[in-house]
């Protein structure tokens, strides 16, 4: 049974991206039109009405961040879309800028007309090297047929887009670490004193969004906020690209409603586990989302149903392991990234994770202790309370809900000569 | 402004809109512990010791954190506890604990948060990094193995200086506050200004100790060592012994350096009356033959070294004198061997200055007379105290002494010397009397004075006014070069001090420079110059004798050969040739 809808993922591999035409035969840019008629206030209002939050993992309401956005006076504005989709085990992103980059632009744009801005910036992983220039293509192309630069269709909007790019650091998903790597520094996060949306990029007002959320304002527009909110449950409204991964048959990222279960994203959709093998745990949300075990898997995905039971939907990302993963071997791996990624300003996250690591390798070797079960568990909860930002404060997340679901595999793994010391 | 009241601790305190939580709790006796926080620097928030609960389960930087009206805020819950505890054992288990070897032992901020958390037992394992010291300069030492990376000298560095040589490298457990490439600080274009050293909360940048080799002087027989100290030092010793900042100390000084073994004990004061006649002499012969303007100070060592690294092009503006230091250490070789029939070799000059760029400057070859070093070691304002200390003298109860003669005899000019404007109020009061031939009415010139980074005078000399200007931090004297570059200054005269507040705000200094700080020891040494008999070099009878007996006229030929020197631009990668000091830890690195 095919559970997936297609709303964002409506124009995927139907048209070459090199080509605009095809996507404008596609209906590419009637949200844009509509959009100019309908005027930044209604958008706004549209936009509030759909429900749509940040799809990059912090979910704040887009229709409220445009709003901030738009009321904030400034002759240059900007617009960053935040592609630098970092998150282990997310690749959504990836498929949109790849099959649908006009979409995106087009979102781009609407946000520019709604908050009046003059600057776009997609920032793009270093990682997918090979779209910096089939985006940029893109935006030449838009850019030629009128939909970006002076006037566009004659609403009076002046904007542009540029393609940038960072080292590849996992913290410059964060947006202000984003805003420093735009301006040439090192990708580390800044001090918060006034809103991003006052003062971003170069100090200026700045809209950060991630690309699905961009992407899903042109179809919102487009059908009708009503026809959208049919999608997903009456608090988590609309529709989730999903990047599903691990062990399952069918990996691969696919748009579905809010409050499917997530039994029916991994056996209707996923064709269930490899090999024939049990479901042991998930991973929601890529390596900074909660572990959800096997037992869980018949609550749905949306955002209230998940923080029940302390995950989030995240980025979108939903890792499946098997029965013959151990649950200390996959925290390790989820350490190892996080020691590599941590940008090392603040304490809790450059000391903690190094702390987590040495820990969690006790485990996996078998020589931990039963201290090291309550030691990690506190330096884990320092680091979830007192990071600077948010992947420190996250980090630890796996391992938190690891322990509270899966004891039995710390227990497993302490050394028994000193247990019973 | 809209105030805000707010619940800190069950105590309800009303502030202004803006105050930091920080700051409210203050209000109510509470004091959140801090460390990466500094008086004078912007809020950085990244040791996250002062995290306070702001609503049930949600904590929040005290620091960076406004107050909201209606707020609740909780400073001893057990999360917060748990979690500062929690930030703090992750330090230590990062910082070397050999703490009482420390060079700040005693006045480490972290320390002070470990004696209020006593954190006797940690499940934590330690690991400290294996991080080379870098000893490769004369004036800063940076143990990067007991950073706490909370970014205040980056901050000094690259904000109030303007050198931008400290920044940070790599990420996670390697990221590190290093000069770029991690070079040595001998390698790069550093100043050695040691601000870094005052602001850092450990031991991971300090002045490079040089007590023991004046200790081994004073235990040599056949040396005679004499001691000069600067005019900053009187003001600013005491806060060692607990004095309150701004305590003149001279008299006790003096008593102490005679306790510690040495010959004699002068004032570099003395020199920078001779400064002043030599410098205002070299105004006016640069206004009267039309040399170059504006002519700029050059008694700052470190700023002396950041002209020659950054603006190596305006080396001309420079005046051509040494600094007091040097001059006296030229005198001290030369005309007061003679006076004693000593040979230069027997003479071991000693200075004490609030400033390690002073130790560098001491170290260039331009710095010798007649093949002898000009000053042998120079100890900053903390080592002299340390000396102090480790002698068992009881400073503040100690009977006061006086300076011994010739170099003794100074006046109010010198004494300014020590704080920003004071060389230009020296030199305009001896200047406009040898120019006018009047006697000056008011010898205070309050434009020049005050901590404001640039400030401006004119001074009419027999109708010709000319203009002055006033810098101090580096950051600030870059405005003004930039402007001679530009060919846009219309200063005739203009004075630079390296640190925030002249020299009594140097980096050698005792630890804890606030800007407060800094205002009291300003008005300590101007309570000193108010109350001196003769307040204008050019009337100090020692250096008038000095040109009678010595050096002829100032400018003059024996001038020209001990008390002037010249400057060359500075090159990232400097010539080891070029420091008379020798270290074979720089030339290992590659």
């Amino acid at each position: 049974m095919n559970r997936t809808v297609n709303i964002i993922s409506k124009n995927f591999k139907k048209y070459n991206p090199e080509s605009i035409e095809e996507y404008l035969e596609l209906g590419g840019f009637e949200a844009l039109k509509k959009a100019i008629e309908m005027g930044p206030q209604e958008i706004i209002s549209t936009l509030k009405t759909s429900g749509l939050k940040g799809r990059g993992g912090a979910a704040f309401s887009t229709g409220r961040k445009w709003e901030y956005s738009a009321n904030v006076k400034g002759d240059k504005k900007f617009i960053i879309c935040n592609a630098d989709e970092g998150e282990p085990a997310t690749f959504k992103d990836r498929y949109l800028l790849e099959y649908d980059p006009f979409k995106v632009i087009e979102g781009m744009i609407i946000a520019a007309y709604t908050t009046g801005s003059t600057d776009g910036y997609i920032y793009i992983r270093e990682e997918y090297k090979y779209l910096h220039n089939k985006v940029r293509k893109a935006i030449e192309l838009a850019e030629k047929h009128g939909f970006l630069g002076k006037n566009i269709l004659g609403s009076g909007l002046n904007f542009n887009i540029k393609v940038v790019s960072g080292a590849g650091a996992y913290v410059c998903g964060e947006s202000t670490a984003l805003i420093e790597s735009i301006e040439g520094k090192s990708g580390r996060p800044r001090l918060k004193l006034t809103r991003t949306s006052k003062q971003g990029l170069f100090g200026l007002p700045t809209l950060v969004n991630n690309v699905e959320t961009l992407a899903a304002v042109p179809p919102i527009l487009e059908m009708g906020v009503e026809e959208y909110i049919k999608y997903g449950t009456h608090t988590s409204k609309g529709t989730k690209l999903i990047s599903l991964c691990g062990n399952v048959n069918k990996p691969g990222a696919y748009e579905v409603p809010f409050g499917i279960t997530l039994r029916e994203i991994i056996y209707d959709i996923g064709g269930g586990i490899k090999d024939g093998k049990q479901l042991k745990f998930l991973q929601l949300g890529g390596a900074s989302g909660a572990i959800i075990p096997a037992k869980l898997i018949d609550i749905k995905y949306c955002y209230e149903d998940l923080e029940e039971h302390g995950a989030s939907v995240g980025s979108g990302a939903i890792l499946v392991a098997d029965e013959t993963n151990k649950v200390t071997h996959f925290l390790k791996s989820v350490q190892d990234f996080f020691i590599h990624e941590s940008c090392g300003k603040c304490t809790p996250c450059r000391e903690g994770n190094r702390q987590l690591t040495k820990i969690i390798n006790r485990f996996v070797t078998g020589n931990a202790s039963v201290e090291d079960l309550k030691t990690v568990e506190k330096f884990a909860n320092v680091m979830k309370y007192a990071s600077f930002c948010g992947l420190g404060q996250t980090a630890p997340t796996a391992l938190l809900t690891a322990i509270k679901y899966f004891p039995v595999e710390f227990y497993q793994q302490i050394d028994r000569i000193r247990k019973t010391s | 402004m809209k105030n805000c009241t707010i619940t800190i601790d069950n105590k309800e305190v009303t502030v202004p809109e803006g105050t930091s939580i920080l700051e409210a709790a203050k209000k109510v006796s509470i004091n959140i512990p801090t460390l990466c926080n500094h008086p004078d620097q912007t809020v950085k928030a990244n040791c996250r010791i002062c995290l306070v609960e702001t609503k049930p389960g949600k904590l929040e930087t005290a620091c960076s954190t406004k107050v909201r009206d209606g707020m609740t805020i909780n400073t001893v819950s057990k999360l917060v506890r748990d979690t500062q505890r929690g930030v703090l054992e992750l330090i230590l288990a990062n910082h070397p604990q050999d703490c009482l070897k420390c060079i700040r032992n005693g006045k480490c901020e972290l320390q002070k948060l470990c004696e209020m958390f006593h954190i006797s037992k940690s499940n934590l394992e330690d690991e400290i990094d294996a991080l080379e010291k870098d000893e490769s300069n004369p004036s800063i030492v940076r143990d990067h193995s007991k950073c706490i990376k909370c970014n205040r000298c980056i901050e000094v560095c690259q904000e109030v200086q303007g050198v931008s040589i400290l920044s940070h490298a790599h990420r996670s457990t390697k990221y590190c506050i290093t000069p770029a490439f991690e070079k040595k600080l001998v390698n790069t274009l550093c100043v050695f200004c040691g601000q870094c050293t005052s602001v850092c909360p450990v031991g991971a940048l300090y002045e490079k100790d040089d007590t023991e080799k004046v200790w081994n002087a004073l235990y040599n027989d056949n040396l005679h060592v004499i001691v000069q100290i600067a005019p900053a030092v009187r003001v600013s010793i005491g806060e060692e012994f607990g004095a309150k900042p701004g305590t003149k100390v001279t008299g006790k000084v003096v008593a102490a350096l005679r306790r510690l073994g040495f010959d004699k004990v002068f004032d570099t004061d003395f020199t920078a009356d001779l400064t002043i006649m030599e410098e205002g002499h070299e105004l006016l012969d640069r206004i009267n033959r039309g040399g170059t303007l504006p002519m700029i100070t050059s008694c700052s060592p470190g700023w002396i070294n950041y002209i020659e690294g950054f603006y190596p092009q305006l080396l001309d503006h420079l005046s051509s004198c040494k600094s007091p230091q040097q001059m006296f250490g030229a005198l001290s070789k030369t005309y007061y061997a003679k006076k004693l029939d000593l040979d230069p070799s027997q003479i071991f000059t000693v200075s004490i200055m609030p400033c390690t760029a002073k130790k560098y400057e001491a170290e260039r070859k331009e710095m010798s007379s007649y093949g002898y070093r000009d000053v042998d070691a120079v100890l900053t304002t903390r080592e002299l105290a340390r000396m102090i200390k480790s002698a068992s003298i009881d400073f503040l109860n100690i009977e006061e002494e006086n300076f011994d003669e010739p170099f003794g005899i100074t006046t109010g000019a010198g004494v300014i010397f020590g704080v920003t404007g004071g060389v230009m109020e020296a030199a305009l009061r001896t200047v406009y009397e040898v120019v006018t031939e009047h006697e000056l009415e008011n010898l205070d010139f309050m434009d020049v004075r005050g901590l404001e980074g640039i400030k401006e005078a004119t001074v009419d000399l027999n109708g010709t006014p000319i203009k002055v200007a006033v810098a101090h931090g580096l950051s600030n004297a870059k405005k003004i070069l930039n402007q001679i570059n530009e060919g846009k200054s219309d200063y005739t005269f203009i004075e630079v001090m390296c640190c925030p507040g002249g020299c009594i705000g140097g980096g050698g200094q005792p630890i804890g420079s606030t800007m407060k700080v800094r205002e009291e020891r300003i008005k300590g040494i101007y309570d000193v110059d108010k109350v001196m008999p003769l307040r204008k070099s050019h009337e100090n009878p020692a250096v008038k004798e000095l040109y009678e007996e010595f050096l002829g006229q100032p400018l003059g030929k024996i001038s020209h050969k001990l008390l002037h020197t010249t400057y060359s631009p500075r090159s990232e990668k400097i010539d080891f040739d070029y420091l008379q000091w020798n270290n074979e830890i720089a030339l290992t690195e590659e």
